[in-house]
């Protein structure tokens, strides 16, 4: 069965979720789970670390498809990070790149955050 | 020409099997000669085929079955999924415009879509009550 789990590090303004092992149809909700309960908290600045994801499948794409609208229009961001190639590789099929912030570590994430909201 | 590496793999439909069906696949694929980047291109494309069949063909009813089959020659690899749940209409297939399904906060749908990306032919076909998607990559 495919293996999945969540780490999440709450910070003053910004959530880190770290996501370990496979992120497939069998395991999206558990993703999709942690999205909303950060929404519903009002915690719209997140950062997601893929360092320890091994594979993605489009449903696990999807879970960040159905929700980056919602969070920057909340005023917030979901920012991408440490993702290995094989894994860029998926986002890149759908032409995420353009669509998302992704960077190179969670502390470009987290400055990204620091100019955008200095910035307004 | 003569047919190797015929293999087959008979699971229940249900995503709990994603991870069986994967290394199944990803098994087969490296047997055949492939290098790592085009197994792994295989690799999702049959997880997308299976979670579909999953999804749409059975909705989620772990009873039905679904049937795996590879093999290879020299010059191709190929991999046949079969069912017997609702039918997908190939023709009814449009390219998906992924910004736009994002700004309505649309997750999925672009499933057909990286299969046909990852492989080099897709054929889905229904003979009787049986449906098989039939993909394949060149070696």
């Amino acid at each position: 069965m495919s293996t999945f789990n969540i780490n999440v590090k709450t910070g003053s303004n910004i959530d880190i979720l770290e996501i370990r092992g496979e992120l497939d149809a069998h395991t999206a909700s558990e993703l999709e789970r942690y999205f909303k309960k950060l929404i519903d908290s009002n915690r719209h600045n997140l950062v997601v670390d893929f360092s320890e994801l091994e594979y993605i499948a489009s449903a696990g794409l999807g879970v960040f498809m159905a929700y980056i609208e919602e969070v920057r229009s909340l005023g917030g961001d979901i920012k991408l990070t440490n993702m290995s190639d094989r894994v860029y590789n998926v986002f890149d099929l759908l032409g995420f790149p353009t669509l998302y912030d992704i960077l190179d570590d969670v502390n470009d994430a987290i400055n990204r955050f620091s100019e955008q909201s200095s910035a307004q | 020409m003569a047919q190797t590496g015929k293999h087959t793999l008979t699971v229940q439909a249900s995503t709990q099997y994603l991870s069986d069906v994967r290394a199944f696949v990803a098994d087969c694929a490296h047997n055949a000669g492939f290098q790592s980047s085009d197994v792994e291109d295989i690799r999702l494309a049959v997880d997308e085929a299976f979670t579909n069949i999953v999804e749409h063909a059975y909705n989620y009813d772990t009873s039905k079955e679904v049937c795996l089959s590879t093999g290879f020659n020299k010059n191709k690899f190929w991999i046949s999924i079969s069912d017997e749940g609702k039918p997908y209409d190939p023709t009814s297939y449009k390219e998906p415009n992924i910004p736009e399904r994002i700004k309505q906060g649309k997750g999925g749908g672009v499933g057909v879509y990286l299969i046909k990306k990852l492989m080099d032919h897709v054929e889905y076909k229904t003979i009787g009550n049986i449906n098989q998607i039939r993909m394949s990559k060149s070696l």
